[in-house]
């Protein structure tokens, strides 16, 4: 196929991204959340272990904007969402690219059970406003929006599908090994489904609390069709708590030989004035892989992260 | 000595040492659940002996890029179980044990030009042109005239490779092969 003819074929598929973001904003705004735009280009990106970002000069192309969203957060800004393009270091797969859109919303006073029932309105609005209610076929499986949706935690999927707790013995190795091979590619059919209660190694920036015998961390993640759509968890409030752990996280960083991010004081100084928060990240690149029935995202951005122009 | 790759270097095609032997990767796939650690889960075959298994990879792990060269090679003959090659530029003449040359063996006719793999120096395989053509030396004469389409009956070629071919084709017909699948591709010469 001629290289214009490639994009032809992908006509269909970006008529319907464009269709998904404007019912995404609509959902949005008819909510009375307002959205926001903060720097592309960030001194001090969000220490995560495993998240490197792009350097652009003397400053780094965001991995998220989640700093900056809760900087407004905490500034009383109470409902906000923002859709922004998103770069990270090294990611390249059917389902990653090194430049990838979020959708990122937050609520002030609320926790991670209230993002939950944002998901499935949103989906189900979205899907909806681009002719896929309540149901659409994705390769061989046929999708459903509508309830029951599945929730999990962790511990009880881990030792259901793998075999073993995670908060018993935590190995990280294991947990992401077995998530990927043994857990991920089967959860969210028909409908999309929940997986909550993280050990606290995995969430960063996430709220803990006694779960019976266990500390967890408040993290869900959204699959639909075995496809990570969605992380979303109730803020870590407390300074102390996230300077320690963007510490540690720093601290590992080093030794891996990995950019060690500069250190984000004016974001740690406005968790004094942060309440309880909880915010959520979509990739909306999945969600239109889902929409429109295609394998990759190569399918549903015009370019590839390696086109030229 | 192959140059040094890490995980991020991974894709399909991209062939590695692994042990001391050469692994092509075969089947590849990049995870990086939320937020944990990228994952880069290949499917690898061993270029000497086809077996295959699965290997999943961290950022962070080093390889060794496959040191493999190819040159064309011209087939002079074969004795016992060796078969012999001539280097088409520099007359140089090598030798390959018939378990390496696998079922590449079908199609090797004297002066046959054919790309040699060399895995660290020595040589470990031979790719063919796609299409060869060869003689046949034996059909069976009782299974023809059922023109029937679609039916075919087995002959023996000059290699002693045993094809299914078309009813109409003679002892003595030359054919034209596809290598890839080994199979009839079309009469070029008749016997007549």
């Amino acid at each position: 196929m001629s290289r214009r003819n490639v994009l032809a074929a992908k006509r269909w598929r970006l008529e319907m991204r464009s269709r998904i973001l404007h019912g995404m904003r609509l959902f949005f705004v008819e909510r009375g959340f307002v959205e926001v735009q903060t720097p592309v280009r960030t001194p001090a990106p969000a220490p995560e272990r495993h998240i490197d970002a792009v350097r652009s000069e003397d400053r780094y192309l965001q991995t998220s904007p989640e700093l900056y969203m809760k900087r407004l957060l905490a500034a009383g800004y109470d409902k906000i969402f923002q859709i922004c393009p998103v770069f990270r270091r090294g990611e390249r797969g059917r389902r990653h690219h090194p430049e990838f859109t979020l959708l990122e919303w937050y609520r002030l006073g609320a926790d991670s059970e209230a993002l939950k029932a944002d998901c499935r309105d949103l989906l189900q609005a979205v899907c909806a406003y681009v002719g896929r209610f309540p149901r659409f076929s994705y390769g061989a499986h046929l999708l459903s929006v509508l309830p029951p949706w599945e929730h999990w935690t962790v511990r009880d999927i881990f030792l259901e599908r793998a075999g073993w707790d995670p908060f018993q013995s935590y190995d990280a190795d294991r947990f992401t090994e077995d998530l990927v091979e043994k857990i991920e590619p089967a959860l969210g059919f028909p409908a999309p489904a929940f997986l909550s209660d993280y050990p606290p190694e995995e969430a960063a920036l996430a709220r803990l609390r006694r779960h019976g015998d266990v500390t967890v961390a408040e993290r869900f993640e959204l699959y639909w069709a075995g496809i990570e759509l969605a992380n979303g968890f109730s803020e870590l409030t407390d300074r102390r708590e996230q300077e320690n752990r963007f510490q540690e996280c720093l601290d590992r960083r080093r030794e891996e030989g990995r950019d060690v991010y500069p250190w984000p004081q004016r974001f740690l100084e406005s968790l004094d004035d942060l309440e309880a928060a909880a915010g959520i990240a979509l990739g909306v690149d999945r969600l239109v892989m889902l929409l429109t029935d295609a394998s990759s995202m190569d399918e549903v951005t015009a370019f590839e992260p390696e086109h030229e122009p | 000595m192959g140059a040094t790759l890490t995980a991020s270097d991974l894709r399909k095609g991209l062939k590695l040492e692994i042990d001391g032997e050469p692994y092509l990767i075969v089947d590849f796939e990049f995870s990086k659940p939320g937020k944990g650690q990228a994952l880069y889960r290949c499917r690898l075959r061993n270029m000497i002996t086809g077996t295959q298994f699965d290997r999943t990879y961290r950022s962070g792990d080093k390889f060794l890029a496959a040191d493999l060269d190819e040159q064309e090679m011209e087939f002079l003959y074969k004795e016992g179980n060796r078969y012999h090659f001539m280097n088409t530029s520099t007359y140089e003449q090598v030798e390959l044990a018939e378990a390496s040359v696998g079922d590449a063996k079908n199609f090797l006719t004297e002066n046959l030009h054919v790309d040699m793999l060399f895995f660290k120096g020595a040589p470990i395989g031979i790719s063919l042109p796609n299409f060869v053509e060869l003689k046949v030396i034996k059909s069976d004469p009782g299974v023809k005239g059922d023109t029937a389409s679609g039916a075919t009956k087995p002959v023996t070629l000059e290699t002693g490779y045993e094809i299914q071919v078309p009813l109409f084709i003679e002892e003595g017909d030359v054919l034209k092969l596809d290598t890839r699948t080994g199979t009839y591709v079309e009469r070029v010469k008749t016997s007549a």
